[in-house]
């Protein structure tokens, strides 16, 4: 599949900014300078600003043939198993770039924003619902933020009622950041193994409890399991930690395959985070902005993250509240809902207070606002119904891309997944010398981003796949032929699928290289 | 190379009006028929077996679904309810800036290629997310004067707060110096961090900085809390350097546009929080954190790093690198468990300086300072008020009032004025800024209404 009409030794695909730079061009015309009287001394200013000058027709060029570079979900199917990426909702977008709420300040007095006030209260509310949980908190800034904030929330509460528990134990099929959040946090690692189905070893459990006992703080689990799997012991795990005076952690990664179907809370999470990028949809952005909402029971609510969203009965504390515009925010977040909610908030005002045993701020303002607007806009536009359709169909498809790829690709557990399913290369690298890593390259061939590789650790050559509800049969049953027939390939043609990506905008790099003898800017 | 079965004709769907359709969930019932066939399950239920039965199917409640136009419609709704700065003028900043966003930017960043794909972690089909974090990298280092930049961080909060636990690392020392003329919410965020790992913080008076050999670091901010710009920064790092710490400075990227860049006094780290460059307000995020350093602290930088490199036929490529200090192979150890971080506002800043380029960073610097150094000496005539002026600033400024500054901005919100941050002491005081957004006209509703207060009394 190489295109043979490119030349053989183009050296770049894009020259960069500094490389497109000429002096004395620019791409946006500004007003007049100040006169010299309203500039600041020269002892303080500086003489040179080596940043790059372009016309407005290279900026634009420039970045949107980047951006051609790119696979996105806007653009191919992109099933990377733990990232959720599903459909983005355009409206969302729109949502979130209206003027009265990417205009709103900061720092303006919270009588002034009702409105943003009222989506953060209602999102609190809609969170902790599909939680199962009593109170959230929309301050943590990524899913590995929620994590800490999580943490450090089990820590001060620890703290309050005079224990000092320092462990927390790991499954070692966890995300990464489990652990390095752990370790933020001060605590010790204890990692557990699960048993050959996957589950987690209860008497793995057991010992590790026993043998760390009273200075065990939590339990850090992700519900499905990074395998994939629900946890079917998950019952009897949540009563052994609690037995010893631990909490249960939930990392909401997975939380696309159970939302509406269970409440994490139910199942025995004392703290959950969910990231806001995965099961509601926020835009991934190439690496964020996402949001790592945590949701908690009541005996912690007091110990979350300031700022906090709460409602006044009164609207009197709000002296210079425009109050036709407070009022605005509450009646407008009526306006739709249903009427089974019981919550009314009548001439009511929203605020944001530091909760009284607060772990603190994670951010300089509330959130990363953008990212709750859309979620919002995404949850409003499934409503309960939605919900449980979307983590049905989560699962159907990855049940359906099982079943068709059972017989070419080793399944490690063998049995009904959730949102994804977890295949292992071992069989192809045993026979072919083929690995994880060059059937994910070979799929790019054939117009597929690849799966998640080498994740979870605990398996073998992992290839990891998350289709989401968004993809139509069609689209799964396209990639699951390339997936065939990336298996016969193994056996006719194993130097094409070493090789691969034959069709991409650049063939494999060299990431030894670019880590040895980093270049790092222009 | 891969058979299709051929599409289905036009004729063929379902009854119009069919309520099970949603758009975001393409399954048609066929579809479900036939996977639940192959998969050999009778219905989605037994998909669900391994959950405990009891617990299946809770009452959900929420408010039910809106189709879009009535989703449309709730969200405008509720964005109206807000004063902002489309709606008011505004002379708050305080750590977030209202700068002018080229009408480039959105378009571009907005581009679905860069908004719906995810980390780059393959590289053959990333290189525009790729090679746009090289330049980004690029243009921090060009902005502070450092020698290497990461791909970004949560916002400035938290690239001070890892600033100094890299500088704990760095140094193998557990104490943090931090000025008090830092933004008090970026202090609370470095105390937050800091408790986590059990390092003690020390709020120092400004310009009586005590930096011993238990310190990690000193961490200043410039232009500070209230906008001030020192002349004495070279001094700071040097008694920092002279206790074996490192020096972190916060500064505001747009001043650098103007001001000497931190590596010229001495900085280690330099972060800053980069939504003044053309970042829309937006109640407090997504924003992106600055983090650059000097080259010999590389490895205990937190955060992504892309590098150059070439690919097998020898063309320039670039790729995700020094991956060994993260958490995804790290884990415990890692110098961060930062993960997914602000990569899309990181593009927008990148464009935004491609946008503007030095002369248009410079004006835009030169003319904040401009209508702030205006605005201060036109309310500094009006009586009852006085500009605190004895120390260089940028384009903010702290004003004392005659009233209560409360008071005084329920006055000005009558106007349509969004007045500024109250730092009172145990005097009224305001703090306000102003950039090139703010034109003669709302100076002029600003002033007039400042002395109308005043000649109300």
């Amino acid at each position: 599949m190489t295109d043979d009409r490119r030349p053989a030794t183009a050296p770049r695909l894009e020259p960069t900014l500094a490389e497109l730079h000429r002096p004395g061009r620019i791409a946006t015309s500004l007003p007049d300078a100040p006169p010299a009287d309203l500039r600041p001394p020269a002892s303080l200013t500086r003489t040179d600003l080596p940043l790059p000058e372009l016309s407005q027709l290279d900026v634009v060029r420039h970045y949107t043939r980047l951006s051609q570079l790119n696979w996105s979900i806007d653009t191919h199917m992109y099933p990377l198993g733990s990232c959720t990426m599903k459909l983005n909702p355009k409206v969302d977008d729109l949502a979130a770039s209206l003027p009265g709420f990417a205009e709103a300040h900061p720092m303006q007095p919270a009588e002034q924003v009702p409105g943003a006030l009222a989506l953060m209260y209602e999102l609190q509310r809609t969170l902790a619902e599909i939680s199962g949980l009593d109170d959230a908190s929309l301050a943590p800034l990524a899913g590995a933020q929620g994590e800490l904030a999580g943490v450090l929330v089990i820590k001060a509460y620890l703290e309050s009622i005079g224990e000092r528990r320092t462990t927390i134990v790991v499954p070692d099929s966890a995300h990464g950041t489990n652990p390095a959040t752990a370790s933020m946090a001060g605590f010790d690692v204890v990692a557990v193994k699960p048993q050959p189905d996957g589950d987690m070893d209860l008497e793995e459990l057991r010992k590790a409890l026993e043998e760390h006992g009273p200075t065990v703080a939590a339990l850090m689990i992700t519900q499905p399991s990074t395998l994939g799997l629900f946890d079917r012991n998950i019952l009897q795990i949540s009563e052994m930690v609690h037995a010893h005076g631990a909490l249960m952690y939930g990392d909401g990664a997975n939380l696309n395959a159970i939302a509406g179907q269970v409440k994490p809370g139910d199942l025995g999470f004392d703290v959950l985070h969910i990231n806001l990028h995965k099961t509601f949809s926020q835009p991934h952005g190439g690496g964020g902005p996402g949001a790592g909402p945590i949701a908690v029971r009541a005996f912690l609510a007091p110990f979350l993250p300031s700022p906090h969203v709460v409602l006044n009965g009164d609207s009197s504390g709000g002296a210079s509240a425009p109050r036709d515009a407070a009022e605005a925010g509450s009646s407008m977040l009526e306006a739709g809902r249903d009427t089974r909610s019981s919550v009314q908030h009548p001439a009511s005002t929203f605020a944001l207070i530091d909760p009284p045993r607060s772990i603190g701020r994670l951010g300089a303002h509330a959130g990363n606002f953008g990212v709750l607007v859309r979620a919002y806009a995404y949850i409003r536009a499934l409503g309960p119904d939605g919900v449980r359709a979307m983590s049905e169909a989560a699962v159907l498809n990855a049940n359906y891309v099982q079943a068709r790829l059972r017989e070419a690709y080793e399944l490690p557990h063998d049995r009904i997944c959730m949102h994804e399913t977890l295949f292992s290369a071992r069989r192809q690298k045993a026979r072919n010398n083929i690995k994880a890593l060059d059937i994910a390259k070979r799929l790019i061939d054939y117009g597929f981003h690849p799966p998640t590789m080498y994740f979870p650790l605990v398996v073998e050559e992992a290839l990891l796949v998350e289709p989401t509800e968004s993809e139509s049969k069609e689209t799964l049953d396209a990639f699951c032929d390339a997936m065939l027939a990336i298996a016969a390939e193994c056996d006719s043609d194993p130097d094409l699928v070493r090789g691969a990506p034959h069709g991409a905008p650049l063939r494999r790099l060299d990431e030894a290289t670019a880590a040895r003898k980093p270049k790092l800017r222009w | 190379m891969i058979e299709t079965e051929p599409a289905p004709s036009m004729s063929d769907h379902p009854p119009i009006g069919d309520d099970a359709l949603h758009p975001y969930i393409p399954l048609t019932p066929d579809d479900r028929a036939a996977m639940l066939a192959t998969i050999g399950v009778a219905d989605t239920d037994a998909l669900f077996a391994d959950i405990p039965a009891h617990l299946r199917n809770p009452d959900l409640d929420l408010p039910p679904a809106l189709p879009e136009p009535a989703l449309v419609a709730h969200m405008r709704a509720l964005a109206a309810a807000n004063v902002t700065a489309e709606t008011h003028a505004c002379f708050l900043g305080a750590g977030a800036y209202r700068h002018y966003r080229p009408a480039l930017v959105d378009p571009l960043v907005m581009r679905g290629e860069y908004l719906t794909s995810y980390t780059p972690y393959q590289p053959e089909v990333s290189q525009g997310t790729l090679q746009t974090i090289f330049e980004f990298q690029s243009l921090v280092c060009a902005l502070t004067g450092m020698d290497v930049a990461n791909a970004g961080m949560y916002d400035g909060a938290t690239a001070l707060a890892e600033a100094c636990l890299m500088a704990c690392a760095v140094t193998g020392r557990r104490r943090i110096a931090i000025s008090d003329r830092v933004h008090p919410h970026w202090i609370a965020v470095v105390r937050n961090y800091a408790h986590g790992r059990d390092i003690a913080v020390d709020v120092q008076p400004h310009a009586e900085f005590a930096v011993t050999a238990e310190h990690a670091c000193l961490a200043v901010q410039q232009p500070d809390f209230l906008g001030r710009v020192s002349t004495s920064a070279q001094s700071w790092a040097d008694a920092a350097h002279d206790a074996g710490a490192l020096f972190v400075a916060a500064a505001d990227p747009v001043s650098l546009g103007l001001y000497r860049p931190p590596s010229d006094y001495g900085a280690d780290i330099v972060v800053g929080e980069g939504q003044s460059l053309g970042v829309p307000l937006s109640f407090g995020g997504p924003y992106v954190g600055l983090f650059a350093c000097r080259d010999k602290y590389i490895r205990q930088m937190p955060g992504r790093i892309v590098g150059e490199t070439t690919d097998l036929d020898g063309r320039r490529g670039y790729v995700l690198t020094l991956q060994t200090r993260e958490q995804h192979i790290r884990r415990e150890r890692a110098t961060s468990n930062i993960c997914t971080s602000q990569q899309l506002i990181a593009l927008s800043t990148a464009v935004y300086l491609a946008a503007l380029g030095p002369h248009g960073l410079r004006r835009v610097a030169e003319l904040s300072y401009a209508r702030a150094h205006d605005l201060a000496r036109r309310i500094a005539s009006i009586p009852g008020y006085t500009v605190e002026d004895d120390e260089p600033w940028f384009c903010e400024f702290v004003v004392r009032t005659p009233r209560p500054v409360d008071e005084i901005n329920r006055a000005l919100l009558e106007h349509n004025i969004i007045g500024g941050l109250d730092v009172s002491d145990v005097r009224n005081r305001m703090l306000l800024c102003a950039t090139e957004m703010n034109s003669d006209d709302e100076l002029d509703r600003l002033v007039g209404a400042l002395s109308e207060v005043e000649a109300s009394r």
